[in-house]
């Protein structure tokens, strides 16, 4: 069981006065707060470790490269992939969309081709889908979800065409919380051969994912969204397809022989990894999957999913309070309106009250068009977060009504 | 004769002062950003807008008797109060004034983290536009000499 006030004790952040008033922090989906224990050892890293990774010959750089592929393995249990090497680091999910975005777009993307997205989409995970077709001439297709921010399985089945050449979708929605059906996409996909990229931004964080079960070929993740610092990201991709692609990035590292008539790249995932990587903060993300681990996935999961059902209940019941999204299957947030007052007006009062949330677009436009508003209002949930602060937002939100509504 | 903009700011800066917490204040801004004018739909256009990521902004400006008198609007309640205030301090002055003035009660008023372009909220901008306006008619005036 999550001992909540415990393990608050763990995030000195928490201890923190907004305004005068104690810290609810419930912009967890934006980035996490870290544990103690991930900062003490991104210091320790620097204090006894620190030096270049892969480079030297020297003590302490085989020490933090040995840290640096440990991180690795940690992060290859964490997702169960198949081996380390379809490991690739970068400095997030972003990156990691953008290097399948250039990598096996330069390769497998012809003229004539077709990408899906989805219309819940992060700009991440359009935009380079976007620029690749225009350089390539391919087609962007887009599949709708419904009202309730369902995918709407039977149209996106219905894009698929022989011309299909990768399905890149999201597991949760940024800005609605809602959770795809994945392992049913991928298994579509497959049938015609088809690969998948998942962008798993604001899942990895909430529930056990296992890249094997669920057979898809990429997935991407932040390490900053998950208790780890910033800088540090993860694409996992099946070796087949990494092996096929070329590198997007060139330069130290990343090669295995150079001369001016030629140059041979290093094995996975090296040839993906040009350049000095973030290597403490991939440590600081091994540390954080430990402490996620100790607290057990599962357990997580549950307490999370108990937090968002309570503050589902009590936002509900606010009147005039619209929640978008409320498919069956949810996590991590919540995304509402309250009557025609602007985000921007709520999220200004709630800062003054000590409560963080989101306000705006969740860089997902297509999402705020879908129901016709600009902005919403999100808080977002992590294991540390406790009902007596869903409480508070909800207090807050009155006080917002009362103050902006007089 | 006309207030000064320092005259304007001072005599803000002091009903400000008599406003105890954040309530009291914020509440002078959203009553101030309900009593500002809404700008015609007409004038809600993609030229008149601010980029700003989260509440829009509008703003527009017309030159009379040599006096600059500014249009805007957002679709915030605190924005547009923040937006009326700055109106009060420079709508109707000469555009040189404009261009010279040190706009001193934002910071007075503890109000200068809402116009860091982090706030993201276009009131930034809008300073810069109503300046970028200042400069464009007394270029014009000095070009007229």
């Amino acid at each position: 069981m999550i001992d909540v006030h415990k393990l608050r004790k763990d995030f000195p952040i928490l201890e923190k006065k907004i305004h005068g008033k104690p810290l609810v922090y419930l912009d967890n989906a934006a980035t996490t707060q870290k544990p103690k224990m991930v900062l003490d050892e991104i210091i320790e890293f620097y204090s006894s470790i620190n030096s270049n990774i892969h480079r030297g010959v020297h003590y302490l750089s085989e020490q933090a490269s040995i840290a640096y592929e440990n991180a690795r393995k940690t992060v290859k249990g964490f997702l169960n992939a198949k081996s380390d090497y379809e490991i690739v680091f970068t400095s997030g999910t972003t990156q990691a969309i953008n290097l399948v975005a250039n990598s096996f777009g330069s390769k497998f993307i012809e003229e004539g081709d077709e990408i899906i997205v989805s219309e819940m989409e992060h700009h991440s995970n359009i935009v380079p889908w976007q620029i690749l077709c225009e350089r390539t001439q391919a087609e962007l297709k887009v599949a709708p979800f419904d009202d309730d921010g369902k995918l709407m399985m039977d149209e996106l089945k219905g894009l698929i065409t022989e011309k299909t050449k990768l399905i890149a979708i999201v597991y949760v929605s940024n800005a609605l919380g809602v959770v795809n059906p994945i392992k049913e996409i991928i298994e579509m996909a497959h049938t015609q051969d088809i690969p998948v990229l998942i962008d798993g931004a604001q899942a990895v964080q909430h529930f056990p994912v296992d890249v094997q079960e669920l057979d898809c070929d990429f997935f991407a993740f932040s390490g900053h969204k998950m208790y780890a610092e910033t800088g540090i990201g993860v694409l996992y991709g099946k070796e087949k397809w990494l092996e096929d692609m070329p590198p997007h990035h060139s330069g130290g590292g990343m090669v295995d022989s150079v001369t001016f008539e030629k140059t041979t790249y290093a094995d996975l995932p090296f040839k993906f990894e040009a350049g000095t990587g973030n290597y403490v903060a991939a440590v600081s993300l091994a540390k954080a999957i430990e402490y996620i681990s100790k607290l057990s996935m599962m357990e997580i999961t549950i307490y999370e999913n108990d937090l968002l059902k309570y503050a589902t209940e009590k936002l509900d019941a606010i009147d005039g309070l619209m929640i978008y999204g409320l498919a069956p299957k949810r996590c991590g947030l919540i995304s509402f309106n309250l009557d025609n007052i602007h985000p921007y007006d709520v999220g200004m009062i709630l800062d003054k009250l000590g409560i963080a949330i989101r306000t705006g677009t969740h860089c997902a436009e297509p999402v705020m068009e879908h129901f016709g508003i600009n902005a919403t209002i999100r808080a977002s949930f992590a294991f540390y977060n406790t009902k007596e602060e869903i409480d508070k937002l909800i207090d807050g939100m009155h006080k917002a009504r009362v103050m902006l509504c007089k | 004769m006309k207030n000064t903009i320092n005259d304007i700011q001072d005599k803000i800066i002091e009903e400000f002062s008599g406003l105890d917490d954040w309530i009291d204040k914020y509440e002078y801004l959203i009553d101030l950003g309900k009593r500002l004018n809404p700008l015609a739909l007409t004038l809600k256009t993609e030229k008149n807008s601010m980029k700003g990521c989260q509440s829009k902004v509008w703003i527009n400006a017309e030159l009379k008797d040599g006096r600059l008198c500014f249009f805007a609007d957002s679709d915030a309640l605190i924005t547009k109060g923040l937006i009326a205030l700055l109106l009060q301090v420079l709508n109707n002055q000469t555009p040189k004034d404009i261009v010279n003035s040190d706009l001193y009660f934002i910071e007075k008023m503890g109000l200068n983290v809402h116009l860091s372009p982090s706030r993201a909220n276009g009131l930034m901008s809008i300073v810069k536009q109503i300046k970028w306006y200042g400069l464009k008619y007394h270029t014009r005036e000095i070009q007229q000499y």
